[in-house]
């Protein structure tokens, strides 16, 4: 009887439960990713796409390496520059994230508890809005003539026509990676200063610590977990992030996600479109091991 | 000496929730602003919104961006609410692999999911249309609706479910009478989450749209490269208030089936 095969056989039952979910994903991205990583591997075609049974580590080379015409390789840092500097704007936008995140994610967990559940509502909204409008937002903002130039100017911080002239630079990146990601470093750490037993604190207190004594040696180390998820959370949708650099960087701040959409569009390049993808790909799987091996007992 | 009290972290606080909230105030401001310049304030006006709504461009974007929303959310709902059941039985061997495998989409970045699936439709042979864009959403919007309908199933009492079966009612009967019935608050959750987040995802559906399947996102997209524009600004505006109007139903809707 059909209706009887939960209990009957509950393997069968959750197979075809948990089944679908996992076939879907499955198919339509781990095949892909895997297929992916292939593609990587093979030689480009004269017009694009992919040539299925030359297979080439060319992909990877010229991550490096420049070939000549006589087909000597010269080395080639444009595209280390692009990762380092992924590398180096995703690292200041967590640190940026984490000194700012932290007293503010303190000064949440200590508020009175019926204003709590808003101010953790107030930090996740932004994260629901959509990531090109937010982004938008900073062009209005940071645009020679926009509006902090208006401001600066009714300041008198610059002269009339004047600019401050920060978008298309680093600094406009930076601003709008913190802005897009700074919520997920938030709520970890706000999730494990809430938890936190503030008797350890009076006890530190009655010791004789100062307040700044109590925070560096019983707070902070506390909530080291919610500070790593924090940090992890931040560091890598930044490293892999496409609209802000495309928005707000300009034609000299590429990150690695506009080199790889590059291959898809003007280039042509699959393979090597696949080999960056797959790199950081690489990148960001070493960062998460790097974070459960050390944060978090692996499960079960 | 207050010891809950950390002077400098309140100053701090308000400066973060004015950086988070300033530029989409703005943003909504300038929306209404009657100038063509779209940054200097000359007074109140509602004819970019015309404009947006009578914008044939925009309103097929937007009947594409809903067309795909709605099935992308009713096939991940179904999926998740599904997984979410299987998972919350008895433990099995595996659970935790599974668990990752579910989690998947959340872990890859966006532009690494859409070069995948990009090559894998371009390979299959899959023509891109409003078809691989609803895939590929689904995909991504299947965690995004799992997690709530887990969290809720977390929170169930078994004894209601033993009760039932007490009763001489079969797994199916108790899951259609009592399950069911009780997981519908975080269902409706989930299927809210993920309408969003397909609604506003733009780097996949940017890879796996072919053409004629834009999206609002992807329109909005061109039109911010072509330079900024009170078009631009309403039709943004617009999004936001859909997110936020969104977001704010399930936090309610979270809060009041908690208590």
């Amino acid at each position: 009887m059909l209706l009887d095969l939960p209990r009957r056989s509950p393997a069968v039952a959750r197979l075809l439960l948990i089944g679908p979910g996992i076939a879907v994903i499955g198919l339509f991205m781990l095949i892909p990713l895997g297929l992916m990583a292939y593609v990587s591997f093979l030689d480009r075609g004269a017009y694009g796409g992919v040539v299925w049974d030359q297979h080439t580590v060319e992909a990877y080379t010229s991550f490096l390496f420049e070939r000549n015409l006589d087909d000597s390789l010269t080395f080639n840092t444009d595209y280390l520059q692009i990762y380092l500097r992924s590398f180096l704007l995703s690292l200041s936008t967590t640190l940026i994230a984490l000194l700012v995140g932290f007293p503010v994610a303190l000064y949440m967990s200590l508020a009175p508890a019926k204003w709590r559940n808003l101010l953790v509502f107030l930090v996740t909204v932004p994260f629901w809005t959509n990531l090109l409008v937010r982004n938008y937002a900073w062009i209005l903002l940071l645009r020679t003539n926009g509006l902090i130039d208006q401001w600066a100017a009714g300041l008198g911080l610059i002269g009339p026509g004047e600019s401050v002239s920060i978008l298309y630079t680093p600094w406009a990146i930076t601003i709008g990676l913190t802005y897009s990601f700074m919520p997920f470093m938030v709520l970890p750490i706000y999730a494990s200063l809430e938890k936190l037993d503030f008797r350890l604190v009076e006890a530190a207190y009655d010791l004789g610590a100062t307040r700044l004594k109590a925070l560096a040696r019983v707070i902070v180390p506390l909530s080291l977990p919610g500070i790593a998820a924090g940090s992890i959370l931040v560091f890598i949708p930044s490293l892999g992030s496409y609209v802000t650099p495309e928005l707000l960087g300009g034609s000299k701040g590429l990150m690695i996600g506009n080199l790889i959409q590059l291959q898809f569009a003007a280039s042509r390049n699959w393979p090597f479109g696949a080999a960056l993808a797959f790199t950081l790909l690489a990148m960001v799987l070493i960062a998460m091991v790097l974070y459960l091996t050390r944060f978090r007992k692996l499960p079960e | 000496m207050d010891i809950r009290r950390f002077p400098g972290t309140r100053p701090i606080a308000w400066l973060f929730f004015a950086y988070l909230y300033v530029p989409i105030l703005i943003l909504i401001v300038l929306s209404f602003n009657a100038n063509r310049t779209a940054t200097i304030w000359t007074g109140f006006s509602l004819d970019w919104y015309r404009a947006v709504l009578s914008n044939n461009d925009i309103l097929s974007a937007a009947e594409n961006s809903l067309i795909v929303a709605g099935a992308a959310t009713l096939a991940s709902t179904l999926l998740a609410t599904l997984g979410a059941v299987g998972m919350a039985r008895r433990r099995f061997k595996g659970q935790s692999a599974v668990s990752a495998v579910l989690a998947l989409p959340l872990v890859v970045p966006e532009i690494v999911t859409a070069v995948a699936t990009l090559l894998f439709f371009i390979l299959v042979g899959l023509k891109l249309s409003l078809v691989t864009v609803i895939i590929a959403h689904t995909v991504f919007c299947i965690p995004f609706a799992y997690l709530p309908i887990r969290a809720r199933i977390e929170g169930l009492d078994p004894s209601l479910g033993e009760a039932a079966a007490d009763l001489y009612a079969n797994e199916l009967v108790a899951f259609r009478r009592i399950t069911l019935p009780l997981l519908w608050p975080g269902i409706l959750s989930g299927a809210i989450l993920a309408f969003i987040i397909s609604l506003d995802d733009f780097v996949i559906t940017y890879f796996v749209a072919g053409p004629g399947a834009t999206t609002l996102p992807i329109y909005i997209f061109g039109s911010i490269r072509m330079g900024i524009s009170p078009e631009v600004n309403a039709i943004s505006a617009l999004m936001l208030f859909i997110s936020i109007l969104f977001v704010s139903l399930s936090h309610i809707l979270g809060r009041v089936t908690n208590r």
